[in-house]
């Protein structure tokens, strides 16, 4: 159907706000976080701790019937140290995102870890280790979200 | 009629981004269903149903069937849209047969990553806004997590992480619709710039453009069309839990749990020696090694053998990705339906240079969702 002509690319972009509500359980989980508190709820028939706090259990598919502080503590199930840069991204790259199981609580936690040095990629992982301990660094100024936790640092006990 | 469900035949694109950049969705999905129309000797008219797959975020348009539904041929029929993984708009159409209200059924599905945000972008907006996008949880992300995981618990090495890049680029040189078609060493794949760390770039799929078209059918619509049907022995399909920590992402559970419904419904008890050849949808080198142990190839851990035992390779006694698979070619929402496009084409014989001798049994798997939350697998039969 006639000669090649050159791609024709039309450029666009979406940026769309969105609200969105936490409901009753996420706001008192984040109002937590604003007191230095990470809260679970636990689940009546496997009694698991579920963090972030749950309406219900996922598993058992019943309602979560108790609050419970756990630890700003715990120890790390894995990580991950990212070097590439993506749309929305809240950290710079190279940062660590790790999975920890906080003292008391059931079900791993995602959320960063720092205080390591990222100079040298290969160097930094040898340096953290799953089932090390490691404790969460408050924001100075805390406003009812996650990431009123900065990041889990690596701790010596 | 008989209750068996046949695929009739497929159809893909040459796979790409360079290669295909200047045509449009609609125009992808337009070529590849007109070729298996001409395949298949079927008018667009005998079609009363098109199950489309596809999705909004990677087009960035919402509905994003409605730029090509009329390219599939679907103009005022029967024609809904699966969205995300497009193993379950085959399924969708399996069950649409086995109504017994449809006796052909048509799955098309397409994206082009070429014109869309990249697949950590995308993949963020599957975390939800409160507690894991805003920690970086995306695709990417998510298989470092679980690479890194598998790492500790079994002592994986490098250079097995390094074979599964080499050995899928490597089958993608003999499949002349892949995308990444590349002889590469170990040195140069654990060489590659760290992604998400231990992962490097090689070991990691990076998005693709493609369409890919199916044609099933009852048996007897089929004993018409073709003389080499591909049987749909098994389906199996299941999720696990949404949020990351909740999961053991080593445990697989929900890729257990829809193998063994895949494998009752096809009476399969022992994976490793029924199947001849799986495609199976590797997002990272690491989630290779875990599909093996969740179909039930070998043990948990133990993954690694069946590369160092050079079991899964081309010459092995069970091949898994001789396309190539997701590292080598990854279309995102076409890439499920790919798995049994491929599938389709080793029982048919129609494979080529990376035909798997005698191969009568294969597998179609596919997953979703972060470090693979949501898994289907579809076993094939001659
Ligand atoms: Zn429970």
């Amino acid at each position: 159907m006639g000669e090649e002509i050159e791609p024709r690319i039309i450029e666009g972009a979406l940026s769309l706000p969105y609200r969105w509500a936490t409901g009753p359980v996420g706001a008192r989980f984040l109002e937590g976080l604003k007191n230095k508190k990470i809260l679970g709820t636990r689940c009546p028939k496997c009694r698991r701790v579920l963090v972030p706090a749950r309406k219900f259990c996922p598993r058992c598919f019943v309602d979560t019937d108790e609050w419970v502080e756990v630890g700003d503590k715990g120890i790390l199930r894995t990580f991950t140290i990212i070097n590439f840069s993506f749309v929305g991204q809240v950290r710079k790259p190279p940062y660590i995102v790790g999975i920890i199981e906080l003292d008391g609580a059931d079900v791993g936690f995602t959320h960063f870890i720092g205080g390591v040095d990222l100079t040298d990629i290969e160097k930094a992982a040898r340096e953290l280790r799953p089932g090390m301990r490691v404790q969460a660094v408050w924001r100075e100024e805390r406003k009812g979200d996650i990431l009123d936790i900065e990041y889990f640092k690596p701790v010596r006990e | 009629m008989s209750g068996r469900v046949a695929i009739v035949d497929v159809a893909q694109t040459k796979h790409g981004a360079p290669y295909i950049r200047n045509l449009t969705v609609s125009d992808l999905v337009y070529i590849v269903v007109k070729e298996l129309l001409e395949k298949t000797g079927i008018s667009i008219e005998d079609l009363e149903t098109i199950i489309t797959s596809s999705s909004d975020f990677w087009q960035g348009s919402g509905c994003s069937n409605v730029f090509y539904f009329d390219a599939a041929g679907a103009y005022l029929k029967d024609s809904p849209k699966v969205e995300e993984d497009s193993a379950l708009g085959f399924v969708y159409a399996f069950m649409r047969i086995l109504s017994g209200h449809f006796d052909k059924a048509l799955i098309v599905a397409v994206t082009k990553c070429s014109e869309a945000p990249s697949i950590s972008d995308i993949t963020s907006l599957n975390s939800d806004p409160f507690y894991q996008r805003p920690v970086g949880i995306e695709e990417v992300t998510a298989a470092g997590l679980q690479a890194q995981q598998y790492v500790s618990r079994y002592k994986l090495s490098d250079e097995i992480r390094a074979e599964i890049a080499v050995k899928n680029y490597r089958n993608a040189i003999n499949n002349p619709y892949a995308h990444r078609r590349m002889n590469l060493t170990i040195d140069e794949v654990l060489g590659s710039e760290i992604l998400a760390y231990p992962l490097r770039r090689l070991e990691v799929a990076d998005g693709s453009d493609g369409a890919v078209a199916v044609l099933i059918s009852s048996e007897e619509a089929a004993r018409k069309l073709t003389d080499t049907p591909v049987w749909i022995r098994g389906v199996g399909w299941s999720v696990d839990h949404y949020f990351l920590g909740d999961r053991d992402l080593l445990e697989v559970v929900s890729l257990r749990e829809a193998s063994e419904r895949a494998y009752k419904m096809s009476g399969i008890r022992y994976p490793r020696k029924q199947i001849d050849l799986a495609e199976v949808c590797e997002t990272s080198t690491v989630q290779e090694l875990l599909w093996y142990e969740g179909l039930g190839f070998c043990n948990r851990g133990e993954g690694w053998k069946l590369i160092a035992d050079g079991v899964t390779g081309m010459y092995g006694e069970l091949p898994v990705n001789p396309s190539g698979g997701v590292l080598a070619t990854n279309p995102y929402v076409a890439r499920g339906l790919i798995r049994v496009a491929e599938a389709t084409l080793q029982l048919k014989g129609e494979a080529g240079r990376r035909q798997v001798p005698d191969a009568e049994t294969a597998i179609a798997h596919s997953t979703h969702g972060a470090a693979g939350s949501h898994h289907t697998v579809i076993v094939l039969g001659r």
